[in-house]
């Protein structure tokens, strides 16, 4: 029997596009991180500001290049998997993702080459511009993409003609209903993820009694941000809640494990949704709350899913566990953060050892919730994909499952082995810590030899050198 | 469809407008791109870690930018051509999926090796490798497009192998070459020394072969398809076409010239100029076919609102590209000295 390659596709998609956000999510935060350093170290000329600079610079680049070739493989899977979906809606995606291309890529990637080989090269003034350009060039990135991605979701401004979208009123189209929500939600999720990593490395470091002076920085900015922008999260999430709501009920219903609309709705706690019997096995719920949440009154009503027949539904359990991941560990970044807020007030922030030793071991909440969130959203979407107008499984390409199953296997061993490593250097990285003398300024820029030095390779001849006797 | 017949309707205009933009990005990658991709083709070549540390810095400031144009070259197909895209992709799925994960490799590799040292070494071969087969399968696509795709109702309706025939081999073994080609051009301008020297000692053949390749490709389409054929031999096309060939042979003269002479950047910008002439005679068999011989641009249009809405992108947006290239460019200009690298 020939495998199925509708779900070999769909596998492909989930695994690639999972393995990439990981990446934008840490760089995007990083490089407004990393602009942010260099502005005050331009600002106070404080040494250890720039030490912090060039340190997230260098993870910076080990991050971005991954983030670049995880990127590209997605671009290329519309036409490579998913051929119909390109034909049906290619009208009103392509011009956004070519937009993301014009704005954003060239942006990132030029002043990347300037921002990371640049430091003895260009004036600082232009240096920190570039930083600049590149955190601006991730944020349009997203802006863009989040517009494609919110589109499916929410379609508006189009039409279709003989069963092809064709792009009515563009202002409608980039600024779909649901794209206001989860392009905030989606970048401070970005920036929320930072944040932690951040203060995880900063509370490493103080454990170890190591690059005080930095860790200290980077532990008030990760808990600063995070105490702001946690809380926020929260509220950005409920507002995006609400919106969902109106445009994809059925979404909301399996987020929730609502099965049935009998009258004000609980809130479940926990439960085990069970799809052949519509119900919720081993629920625990608080009554009314759902209502409260969702419609924001105690009686408020809304649709369960046996609204809708069965096969429009969602896959259920995932949903509903994935959306549970998220919001479990919103709460618990929203109580490191206003933790670190108070110990911070008290003057304890660094010698507080459970906090330490918890902000330490945090440094994953951001990515495992980014990806929980993703799950819960595209999940929620099917069997569409593109809400309402294009089912997944009209959306794929003519090509044989043999040929897709190839691609996948060759895509999981190729990721897991190289992206694995990457992440290893990254913490190599890490472990090496905030070191070497900041850089004498740049030398009048006429004469100057090409030395482009390699963010990385600055901090191999470091180690080498401190290796040596 | 009214438009498409009488040559003053924007449905007419559109699609050529937009084929031209794609041809220039697409032209600009293969530039671009190919040099780095060239360095990494002749990595293996060169030896010493050295030598291996300056190849990469003279590249590594622009790898990026240059990989962009690919990004804007699919994507160009995707917004212009919806239909295109969706029959050529799914075409030419193996050399596809082939080079994007050479692309992972090589990219990869970049920041890899430095974090890597002193184990570098599989970074190095990643390199190499990604640069060696990434360059085969774009050398392979290209071949399966000239050769023809299998469309019924509009949709991709070949077998997963149809891509691989003696001649697309030929094209991808040939665009290694050219790539690396270029590859040495380039480090023939950016560095100095010993390693300057040997990449003029492997520009000689390399520019033979290219040129043998040339010579081959331009033989075997015309007598495979009578089509391509025509369009160059009839008269008075001929007439018209004949400078594409004698620019050719000046072009390969004046690149052995900067190959041997006392030139620094000579070569490189001839070696260029061939790539844009091969590219522009292409462009002259095949037009105005995106898939060769059976989807036409006006065929595979797609909605002039999006095409529209792109080209105003483009036009107000493009110059700006081109300025920070520049700018770029011209921020990492000159040498890479031996040993520098070691500081
Ligand atoms: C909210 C952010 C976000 C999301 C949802 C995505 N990306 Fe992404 N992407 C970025 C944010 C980003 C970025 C921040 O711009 C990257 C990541 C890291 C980087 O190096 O640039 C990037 C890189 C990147 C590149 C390489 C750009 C280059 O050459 O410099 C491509 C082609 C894509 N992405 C394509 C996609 C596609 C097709 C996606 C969806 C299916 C997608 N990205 C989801
Ligand atoms: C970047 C974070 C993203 C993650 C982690 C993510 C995750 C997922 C997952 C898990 C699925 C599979 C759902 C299922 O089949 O049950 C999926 C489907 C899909 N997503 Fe996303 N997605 C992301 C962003 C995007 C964006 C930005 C786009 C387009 C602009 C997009 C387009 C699609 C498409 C076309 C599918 C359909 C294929 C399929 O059903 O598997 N996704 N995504
Ligand atoms: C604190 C409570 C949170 C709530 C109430 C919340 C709520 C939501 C809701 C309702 C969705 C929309 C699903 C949809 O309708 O399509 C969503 C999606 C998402 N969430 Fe959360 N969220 C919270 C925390 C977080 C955190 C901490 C992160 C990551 C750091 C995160 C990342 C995401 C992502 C990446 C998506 C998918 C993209 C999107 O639709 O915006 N969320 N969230």
């Amino acid at each position: 029997m020939e495998p199925d390659a509708l779900l070999l596709a769909r596998i492909q998609f989930a695994f690639t596009v999972s393995f990439h956000i990981v990446f934008p999510a840490f760089t995007i935060g990083l490089s407004a991180f990393i602009a942010t350093l260099l502005v005050l170290w331009r600002r106070t000329g404080q040494d250890h500001f720039h030490r912090l600079a060039r340190f997230w610079t260098k993870i910076f680049a080990v991050s971005f290049a991954m983030g670049v070739v995880s990127g590209i493989p997605m671009s290329y899977q519309f036409g490579s998997n998913w051929s119909r979906f390109s034909e049906v809606v290619g009208n009103v995606i392509g011009p956004l993702i070519g937009y993301e291309v014009l704005t954003a890529f060239f942006l990132e990637a030029t002043f990347l080459g300037v921002m990371l080989f640049g430091w003895r090269r260009v004036p600082p003034w232009l240096h920190v511009t570039s930083a600049i350009l590149v955190a601006l060039g991730t944020a349009i990135s997203g802006f863009w993409i989040l517009s494609a991605n919110s589109w499916m979701h929410t379609p508006a401004g189009h039409e279709v003609r003989g069963g092809i979208a064709w792009p009515v009123d563009w202002l409608a189209v980039i600024f779909n209903p649901s794209f206001p929500y989860r392009f905030v939600h989606m970048m401070n999720a970005a920036y929320l993820t930072t944040s932690v990593v951040v203060l995880a490395l900063g509370a490493r470091y103080l454990r170890r009694g190591e690059y005080p002076s930095e860790a200290r920085t980077m532990m008030r900015m990760g808990a600063g941000m995070l105490a702001i922008l946690a809380p926020l999260q929260l509220l950005f999430g409920d507002l995006h809640g609400l919106n969902t709501l109106e445009h994809q009920p059925v979404k909301v219903a399996a987020m929730e494990g609502h099965w049935e609309d009998t009258g004000p709705a609980p809130v479940v706690i926990f439960g085990i949704p069970d799809e052949e019997r519509e119900t919720n096995r081993a629920e625990i719920a608080i009554p009314k709350l759902g209502s409260l949440i969702l419609t924001h009154e105690w009686d408020g009503r809304y649709p369960g899913l046996k609204d809708f027949p069965p096969e429009e539904r969602p896959p259920v359990t995932i949903v509903f566990y994935a959306f549970r991941v998220m919001v479990i560990l919103g709460v618990a970044l929203i109580f490191l953060g206003l933790a670190g807020a108070y110990l911070w007030w008290r003057g304890r922030l660094f010698d507080t050892p459970w906090y330490l030793r918890l902000a330490d071991r945090s440094w994953w909440i951001g990515f495992v919730a980014i990806l929980a969130g993703w799950i819960t959203t595209e999940s929620g979407r099917q069997p569409y994909i593109v809400q309402g107008l294009l089912r997944t499984a009209d959306a794929v390409s003519p090509v044989s499952a043999y040929a897709v199953a190839t691609s996948l296997a060759a895509f999981v061993v190729v990721y897991c082995v190289v992206f694995t490593i990457g992440i290893h250097y990254i913490r190599v990285l890490m472990r090496r810590g905030p070191t070497g003398a900041a850089l004498e300024p740049p030398p009048a820029p006429e004469g100057l030899p090409n030395r482009p030095l390699s963010a990385a390779q600055d901090s191999a001849h470091e180690s080498v050198r401190e290796a040596a006797p | 469809m009214s438009g498409v017949d009488t040559p003053d309707g924007l449905a007419f205009w559109l699609p050529l407008v937009l084929a031209c933009v794609i041809a220039v990005g697409v032209a600009l990658y293969v530039i671009l791109d190919g040099f780095d991709l060239g360095v990494g083709i002749l990595f293996p070549f060169f030896r010493e870690e050295g030598e291996r540390d300056q190849m990469m810095n003279s590249v590594a400031p622009f790898w990026d930018g240059n990989e962009t144009w690919l990004v804007l070259g699919g994507n160009g197909l995707f917004v212009a051509f919806p239909l295109a895209y969706s029959i050529i992709m799914p075409a030419l799925y193996i050399p596809l999926i082939l080079m994007l994960l050479a692309l992972v490799f090589r990219g990869v590799a970049f920041e890899f090796r430095w974090v890597a040292k002193p184990r570098h070494r599989k970074w190095d071969i990643a390199f190499a490798t990604g640069s060696m087969v990434a360059g085969f399968a774009q050398g392979v696509m290209l071949g399966g497009l000239l050769d023809g795709i299998t469309v019924e109702n509009g949709r991709f309706a070949g077998a997963t192998f149809d891509f691989l025939t003696p001649f697309s081999v030929m094209c991808g073994l040939g665009l290694v070459v050219g790539y690396a080609l270029i590859g040495a051009c380039w480090l023939i301008m950016k560095t100095a020394g010993p390693l300057e020297q040997q990449a003029r000692r492997y520009a000689r053949p390399l520019l033979l072969g290219l040129l043998a390749f040339i010579a081959l490709v331009s033989l075997w389409t015309p007598l495979e398809y009578e089509r391509i054929a025509e369009r160059w031999f009839s008269f008075p096309n001929l007439l018209y076409l004949s400078p594409v060939p004698i620019v050719t042979a000046l072009l390969a003269y004046s690149c052995w010239r900067g190959i041997t002479g006392p030139y620094t950047s000579r070569a490189f910008y001839s070696a260029v100029g061939l790539f844009i002439v091969s590219f522009i005679g292409l462009m002259i068999s095949v037009l105005p076919y995106l898939v060769p011989f059976s989807v036409t641009l006006w065929d595979a249009a797609g909605a002039p609102a999006a095409q529209i809405f792109i080209l105003v992108g483009i036009v107000i947006l493009m110059p700006f590209i081109l300025g920070y290239t520049v700018f770029v460019y011209y921020t990492f200009r000159g040498k890479v000295r031996p040993g520098e690298g070691y500081h």
